[in-house]
């Protein structure tokens, strides 16, 4: 039974990674750039729901709604002022504005809510589910969890291939001066592609810190790298990839918090990533590009 | 020919004010220091000076030189002043004591950050794009988890390791714990002076230069340049990316051990070895101008040197690098604002002085 209870909640961590993996590929396939701040935008949005949820008392649900707008404000902000005036630049430059804005978010946070953690309370309030005569508990938390991130895959693979927006995505992310010649408004849907992963970003905070309760300005890096690494294991640029990628990630990563050392988790998942690299660097569902001269 | 006679006398005026400017920074604060004008705050920093100017000349063959983005660099430095604090700290525990182990421990960190270099380098510099800023921060945290997690410990019967906790290790009764895990090495010798750091700056300097300006490191800048066209008449892009992957490395390595030989206790920490610190030294690159070697060492001597004097600032202090990493890279890579600098060129020819300020890899529109 253990086992079982390890992989439930080793799956809905990895649920949390692939919300947030999902982000990542979504910029990555479309904007070509690998946003470092993107973890950041999840500890924002966590923050948000806290100040709306605990300290000014308003609804739970309505919080985490008040704090992924305000979150897709902040990545359409961000993505205007910091990444906007570099496009066409070297990947180079591109990724050390990244971090620059990474660090930014980190330190107004510690700025603005100070050092220390705040325990954030659980938004999911229905009871946990009790199976095989009470053997195995399986938190609300890892349930709704679970169940969210379905609902945000599919909903996201139906808005890319049904709707006008989303084959405009796919279009940019092919070949980007090809579709600008074909009328779409490449910097639009770049737009929107930063406003749909900070919107997904707070969400997946929200998740994390509910299972997690605490809350730190770097609570975000993290779980942001380790999606990363998700979204590289699944296939960079594919979302069924981040899914599977997160998955993998999250349970690989509480299976070996649980046999073989807590403290070398990271370091385990980290070297899946390397020898991923090695074996089959375009992740499992990605597609080998050949470049062409 | 004029022109290439002029280029490189310039260069060997660039060089030797590099050399000069250390030289003479060191002059200075040896007079100061035999006259007992420099204030205690100042004499604790002097070693973490010479520190973070190699870390940061080092990070630059990696950024600047080579145009590949590191986030692990930290991660070497860790390697090396584990390694060679084990060796001293074994030594002092033995009984040898002396400045010749500090020799050789410098040589331990090199080669032991080195060889973590090729292992690393080998996979991921065979990848293009992003990779290797993923996989070096990656890097560090998996050297920084293991240096907190790791035991270690000597006696006749050879070396032990455990991951658990000291008893685990079965030492006999003349056994003696090097790395007590989370605790680290306590009691390492306190072999790193001010004069140790400028002359290990000179040596990595002078190596620093002399790639640069040879034939290997002019293949190492055309790759960066324009990968397509520096493979197509021949240079091997993973092999000369690695050489100079390979050298900073064990180049953050010395680093490390002039690191840990100044302090008691070597603990892994987030704050010394962990991203922050990869960060910090990317800073100081990246402020100091991307290869350019004495911008490096110049803005490592005053990023550390501000925060100290700014008490108050303290707080304020990653923040305001943060906005000013934004605000650098916005300025001297951002196409619209590259246009913009040569309309002011053209009606205010004096700005022509900044273009040797401007960073070198401006064709990179394919990489």
């Amino acid at each position: 039974m253990d086992f079982l209870t390890y992989l439930v909640s080793g799956l809905s961590l990895g649920s949390i990674y692939a919300i947030i993996a999902l982000g990542y590929t979504m910029v990555y396939g479309i904007a070509k750039m690998l946003n470092f701040a993107h973890g950041d935008v999840l500890m924002i949005g966590s923050y948000i729901t806290f100040v709306f949820m605990s300290q000014l008392g308003i609804h739970p649900i309505l919080s985490v709604i008040l704090a992924s707008i305000s979150c897709t404000v902040i990545g359409i902000i961000i993505e205007r002022i910091a990444y906007k005036p570099l496009r066409g630049a070297n990947s180079l430059s591109v990724l050390i504005t990244a971090i620059g804005v990474s660090y930014f978010l980190q330190n107004i946070a510690l700025l603005i809510f100070g050092a220390n953690t705040k325990s954030f309370k659980s938004i999911v309030t229905i009871p946990p589910l009790k199976l095989f005569n009470g053997n195995l508990i399986i938190s609300s938390e890892s349930i709704v969890t679970i169940a969210l991130c379905i609902i945000i895959m599919l909903g996201l693979t139906t808005f890319i291939n049904k709707t006008k927006m989303g084959q405009a995505m796919l279009a940019v992310s092919e070949d980007r001066s090809a579709s600008t010649l074909m009328g779409i408004n490449v910097n639009g849907t770049i737009a929107m592609t930063f406003a749909i992963g900070s919107f997904l970003a707070a969400i997946a905070g929200v998740l994390l810190c509910s299972t997690y309760p605490t809350l730190t300005p770097t609570t975000g890096a993290m779980p942001g790298i380790k999606a990363f690494v998700a979204a590289v294991i699944g296939g960079i640029g594919s979302i069924p990839g981040a899914f599977i990628g997160g998955l993998i990630l999250g349970v690989l990563e509480n299976m070996s918090k649980a046999y073989i050392s807590a403290q070398l988790s990271d370091a385990i998942v980290f070297s899946v990533l390397i020898v991923m690299l090695l074996v089959k660097p375009s992740g499992i569902l990605g597609k080998a590009n050949i470049e062409k001269v | 020919m004029d022109y290439f006679k002029l280029k490189k006398q310039r260069k060997a005026r660039y060089n030797l004010s590099i050399y000069l400017m250390i030289i003479i920074a060191y002059a200075v604060v040896m007079f100061l220091s035999y006259q007992g004008k420099i204030s205690s705050l100042l004499g604790g920093l002097l070693v973490p000076f010479c520190t973070y100017s190699i870390l940061a000349v080092s990070l630059n063959l990696v950024v600047g030189i080579s145009g590949e983005l590191s986030l692990g660099h930290a991660g070497f430095m860790c390697i090396g002043a584990f390694s060679s604090a084990v060796f001293t700290r074994y030594m002092k525990f033995l009984g040898v004591e002396g400045l010749y182990l500090f020799v050789i421990a410098i040589i331990i960190g090199a080669v032991t950050a080195g060889i973590a270099g090729i292992l690393i380098g080998i996979p991921v510099l065979r990848l293009k794009g992003d990779y290797l800023a993923i996989v070096t921060l990656a890097f560090g945290e998996i050297i920084k988890n293991i240096a907190n997690a790791i035991y270690l410990g000597f006696d006749e019967n050879g070396a032990h390791i455990s991951l658990k906790n000291t008893m685990d290790l079965g030492l006999t009764e003349n056994g003696f714990v090097v790395i007590k895990g989370a605790q680290g090495i306590t009691g390492t010798p306190h072999y790193s002076s001010f004069t140790a750091g400028v002359v290990l700056l000179l040596i990595v300097v002078t190596i620093i230069l002399n790639l640069i300006n040879s034939r290997t490191g002019r293949n190492i800048k055309a790759l960066r340049d324009n990968l397509i066209a520096a493979e197509s008449v021949g240079i091997s892009a993973t092999k000369y990316k690695l050489i100079a992957f390979t050298i900073a490395s064990s180049m953050a390595g010395v680093a490390g051990v002039l690191y840990a030989h100044n302090l008691t206790t070597l603990t892994a920490l987030p704050k010394n070895f962990g991203y922050n610190m990869s960060i910090t030294i990317l800073v100081f690159v990246v402020l100091g101008g991307m290869g350019r070697i004495r911008g490096s060492i110049i803005a490592a001597v005053i990023l550390t040197l501000l925060p100290e004097m700014l008490r108050n600032l303290q707080d304020y202090r990653m923040l305001i690098y943060s906005i000013v990493l934004i605000i650098v890279m916005i300025f001297t890579s951002a196409p619209s604002m590259k246009q913009y600098m040569e309309v002011l060129k053209n009606k205010f020819p004096i700005l022509n002085g900044l273009k040797s300020v401007k960073i070198k890899n401006e064709n990179k529109e394919g990489k």
